[in-house]
């Protein structure tokens, strides 16, 4: 195959652009696209202080490269989880990566600054595991880009991670999140940080093929929580359906923002938020589920320890 | 040739030179969901393997995260 730019070998092909890209025109291609999504989103600007949530898995870490690479002043943010020796790992190829290219890092430990790692609250709470672990994360990546003075949040999310998650919103119909699958969400209470996900005209597959062609070292292994996860089913799924009809995955998703979310927007129950008792981040009871789900596991643990 | 798959590692031992397209449907692999490398070279799908070559098939669909942020 040849390079659909410049007829020089191609390295990879992409069958909903009914192309091949040569090594450098695949970068260039790739880093195109995260830039008309951060422009057509109006997601970021180069005057915003912008905090990467880095899990050290190649999406996460693309999206750092890109960014700064762009000129973007980026932080990296990664949660210590506690699951095994996955959560040591991750961590390692995190701070490899910000040391090696100089940037700075935020790292919260769980278990450190809040005594359970996920492994933990999924034994004391009735959470699973990968509830426990989304709920941790969505509240410290909030938390942290507010107390630390960020205006934005961006996280690794891919097309397959946005078109799997629609396809589950709409199994279950879930018209609330079903109104905010958008790339960029503005902050819509002065608790809450804008989020947004500039990869998202991404598929894992160009990601691989970014991260293998920039020599980034991720972490490779994936979460033991993950087998048997919905979300790869969707994936699956999904990508049968791509290879099939090449392209479906994007005409889903964006053709869902285009007609279909205006349908669901009237179901935002954005009014009712307001700040958690005890620890001041949004929620629309007395207090936020994180502290719930924390409270509930120190009173199980020392029910359970004496 | 040698096929090495990724999570979980196994390893395919073929015979016969084939298309990486060819390689990809007898695993019954599907090639939206994967990248085949031989050495540090990514292949796209009408690239020859040799009898005596080895590639690997490297994954690149992982659990993420169902939950907005």
């Amino acid at each position: 195959m040849k390079c659909k730019v410049c007829s020089e070998k191609a390295v990879i092909d992409i069958r909903r652009h009914n192309a091949a890209f040569c090594k450098g025109c695949f970068i260039t291609h790739f880093e195109r696209q995260v830039q008309k999504t951060i422009e057509s989103e109006k997601m970021l600007s180069k005057e915003d202080r912008v905090l990467v949530a880095v899990s050290g898995g190649k999406d996460s870490l693309t999206l750092w490269e890109v960014l700064q690479r762009m000129g973007y002043q980026t932080t990296g943010y990664h949660i210590v989880l506690g699951i095994g020796d996955y959560s040591p790992a991750a961590r390692d190829k995190v701070e490899a990566y910000a040391k090696q290219h100089g940037l700075p890092l935020i790292v919260t430990d769980l278990k450190a600054e809040y005594d359970f790692t996920v492994p933990e609250l999924a034994l004391h709470t009735p959470r699973v595991p990968c509830s426990a672990c989304g709920l941790s994360k969505r509240y410290l990546m909030n938390w942290t880009a507010l107390e630390k003075g960020f205006s934005v949040l961006v996280t690794g999310h891919n097309l397959d991670d946005v078109a799997s998650m629609l396809l589950g919103n709409l199994f279950h119909w879930h018209n609330e999140q079903l109104a905010r699958m958008e790339p960029s969400r503005g902050a819509t209470h002065p608790r809450l940080v804008k989020t947004c996900k500039p990869l998202v005209r991404l598929t894992e597959r160009e990601i691989l093929a970014y991260t293998m062609l920039r020599g980034i070292d991720y972490h490779e292994e994936e979460c033991p929580n993950a087998e048997g996860a919905t979300s790869l089913l969707y994936k699956d799924l999904l990508n049968q359906l791509e290879h099939a009809s090449p392209g479906a995955k994007q005409s889903f998703y964006f053709g869902f923002l285009k007609k279909g979310r205006p349908v669901f927007a009237t179901d935002v129950n954005g009014g009712d938020l307001r700040e958690c008792e005890v620890c001041g981040q949004t929620t629309t009871t007395e207090v936020c589920a994180f502290c719930r789900m924390m409270d509930q596991a120190r009173r199980t643990a020392a029910r359970r320890s004496s | 040739m040698k096929v090495i798959i990724r999570r979980p590692r196994r390893e395919v031992e073929m015979s016969g030179s084939r298309r990486v397209r060819d390689l990809l449907q007898e695993l019954q692999i599907n090639p939206e969901t994967v990248l085949v490398v031989r050495g540090e070279d990514l292949l796209t799908p009408d690239e020859v393997i040799k009898d005596e070559e080895t590639v690997e098939v490297v994954p690149a669909i992982s659990g993420g995260s169902t939950h907005e942020v």
